[in-house]
């Protein structure tokens, strides 16, 4: 919504946990109005990476650079507010599950924000009507759906108006149709909020209906293979791995039936 | 077009903050103009009173927008809308979004796309007294009920274990032996030295003005044995150990795990409650006689270095003050106690709700419930002791 935006680059990137490297060498850029793609097979290093993006894990080597700031270089108080410009939607939604609704949504706007408690209402009803869930306030976490946690979940992240916004597997647990929704929803984010929006997932469906750029970390070689739009990837395959994983398969099962 | 002075809502300041100005276009539309940076940290601009910007345009039927001096909009630009649209269609005025920027539109659509779930929304009128009284007492008979059950339940799963069925992994007794006796042994030391010390510090005080400071001894041995070497154990554990039985409970029921263990024909009374409470009937006696001879140590301490006793003569009073019958009135007591702390954790565990919410109101109730019957039943077993005469 804001003029700045949120560029992306990630540079010589190594994660580890201790001794053990999950992914090195990672180089890549997130544009202005992306919908990004982080994709690759399960245990590549896809939610460790978005850990590193939202800065809840430092990277072991290289870094992370949000327009000309280094998010690990700078000092903390840049870092914290940095961090609120990102609105992140957990796999499980994470929702405070003893709060209502309403209060998990407004949450953030009492802590960084000084509008009155009737500003905030109407502020917690406009982000719950957005992602579909106008009249849910009163309810807790636990007495809705699954796919109800992570729209509110999304509603939560969205509270801020951030200029980027995460999300982890956001299609997993949830029926075709949610999913499919969420995704609408997730296009429709970006064209009206013009917000940069990175999304961790394996879901081929989500990958080609919304993302416009990408990256495949790979988890035996541990680090990323291709990069760059979902559908050229697809199109232009090069890298077997990418394409057997783009095609479920099939590109590999072609291969040894010829 | 022609501005109406004095009936803006917001007098624009500087270029910065939220404008918004009024302008007549035709004959019958209201120009609503737009400009300057939108954000909900500077706070939400108040919508104009629409009817009384028509009247001054002479009874319009219409709004519309001119957003070209719109710098940068977010949130507060949505709630703005929403509430200018809502007295637009009080005011039953057509409202020409044109002029607005595409994802605002876009935004006010998905806001409306669906509709409010008015039968979703709680009530939040308090139900009458006696629809409260009469949910509480429902609410107690069922809780009664599931304890009952649970009880029922754990009973039967021991008979499977004296007759040899009971299913559950041996090696999991182990681990709760180990976590339930050698690991609670430096706190148990801990709080019953302290609690020698403290009681043979009260008796000490009193009985120098007798000059019988050798009962010290007594009273420790006897107050240790009969009493506080099982109580002073039990309560530590019920902190300790039945708090962890209620939150790992807990947690596995909000990860499903229970339901996983029930799917595949496996009781999670048998599997997870019967190995926590064998362990802790196993190793409560054995933590009582230590916490009765950590407390002697303790009461010893205070004989030796204040009241001048000999170590010897302190033993050998000790020796003389206890017999088998406070040793085993102790012991007895901690193997009852050791059934009610695990218990109440395993049973408070197994009931806890599916949130993490849920497994700290579990953990709370889980100790309270314990220290609570451990209380009753030792005053119990003080009238019981009684009537025999022990």
């Amino acid at each position: 919504m804001s003029e700045s935006g949120g560029h992306i680059e990630v540079v010589d990137l190594t994660m580890a946990y201790g001794d053990f490297v999950i992914q090195r060498d990672l180089n890549f850029t997130i544009n202005r109005g992306d919908i990004f793609i982080i994709m690759g097979g399960s245990g590549c290093g896809k939610s460790t990476l978005l850990r590193h993006l939202v800065g809840l894990k430092e990277p072991a080597r290289g870094m992370v650079r949000y327009g000309e700031t280094s998010f690990w270089e700078a000092e903390p108080e840049v870092r914290a507010s940095l961090m609120r410009r990102f609105g992140i939607l957990y796999q499980s939604g994470a929702l405070w599950s003893s709060m209502t609704l309403a209060e998990n949504v407004a949450l953030p706007l009492t802590q960084y924000t000084s509008l009155h408690a009737d500003e905030i209402k109407a502020l917690v009803g406009l982000k719950l009507a957005l992602v579909g869930l106008a009249g849910f306030e009163e309810f807790y976490p636990s007495e809705i759906s699954g796919g109800m946690r992570k729209r509110a979940g999304l509603a939560r992240a969205m509270a801020l108006d951030p200029d980027i916004l995460f999300f982890d597997e956001p299609s997993a647990g949830l029926d075709p149709i949610s999913a499919r929704r969420l995704d609408d929803l997730i296009v429709e984010l970006r064209d009206s909020l013009g917000a940069t929006i990175v999304v961790v997932t394996h879901e081929l469906a989500s990958i080609f209906a919304i993302g416009n750029n990408s990256v495949f970390l790979d988890a035996e070689s541990r680090t990323m293979i291709a990069s760059g739009d979902p559908h050229q990837l697809l199109h232009e395959c090069e890298n077997p791995v990418v394409c057997e994983f783009l095609t479920r398969g099939e590109a590999k099962a072609a291969g040894s039936m010829s | 077009m022609t501005p109406l002075p004095g009936n803006t809502a917001v007098v624009p300041v500087a270029s910065d903050e939220p404008q918004i100005s009024f302008s007549i276009r035709g004959a019958a539309t209201l120009l609503i103009h737009l400009g300057g940076v939108w954000n909900i940290a500077a706070g939400l601009p108040t919508p104009p009173d629409l009817g009384k910007e028509l009247a001054a345009v002479g009874g319009g039927r219409q709004i519309a927008f001119d957003a070209q001096d719109l710098k940068a909009w977010d949130s507060s630009l949505l709630i703005f809308l929403t509430a200018l649209f809502a007295g637009a269609e009080q005011e039953r005025l057509e409202i020409d979004r044109s002029g607005l920027p595409e994802g605002v539109v876009k935004l006010l659509a998905l806001a409306s796309a669906v509709p409010e779930k008015k039968d979703a929304r709680k009530s939040g009128v308090r139900a009458p007294l006696l629809t409260r009284i009469g949910a509480r007492t429902v609410e107690a008979a069922s809780a009664t009920r599931r304890m009952v059950s649970f009880l029922g339940e754990t009973t039967l799963a021991f008979g499977r274990l004296l007759l040899g069925r009971a299913r559950f992994r041996r090696h999991d007794l182990v681990l709760f032996l180990q976590e339930c006796g050698a690991q609670a042994l430096p706190i148990v030391s801990l709080i019953s030295v302290l609690v020698g010390l403290i009681l043979a510090f009260v008796g000490a005080v009193q009985l120098k003005l007798f000059g019988a400071q050798i009962y010290v001894a007594d009273l420790v041995g006897i107050g240790m044995t009969r009493e506080m070497g099982a109580m002073m154990a039990a309560i530590i554990m019920a902190g300790r150990t039945g708090a962890a039985y209620a939150a790992q409970l807990g947690t596995m029921q909000v990860n499903e795990e229970i339901d996983a263990l029930q799917t595949l024909g496996l009781s999670p009374v048998e599997f997870l409650v019967l190995p926590r409470t064998l362990a802790l009937i196993l190793m409560m006696p054995l933590l009582c006689i230590y916490a009765d001879f950590m407390g002697i140590l303790g009461g010893g301490l205070i004989g030796v270095m204040m009241l001048d006793l000999s170590p010897v003569a302190y033993f050998i009073q000790t020796q003389r003050a206890i017999t088998l019958v406070h040793l085993s009135a102790g012991v007895i007591k901690s193997v009852v106690f050791g059934v009610i702390i695990a218990l109440s954790g395993c049973m408070r565990g197994m009931q806890c709700g599916r949130s993490s919410a849920a497994v700290g109101e579990a953990t709370t109730s889980a100790v309270v419930t314990a220290i609570v019957f451990i209380i009753v039943f030792d005053g119990l077993f003080a009238v019981i002791f009684d009537v025999l005469g022990v």
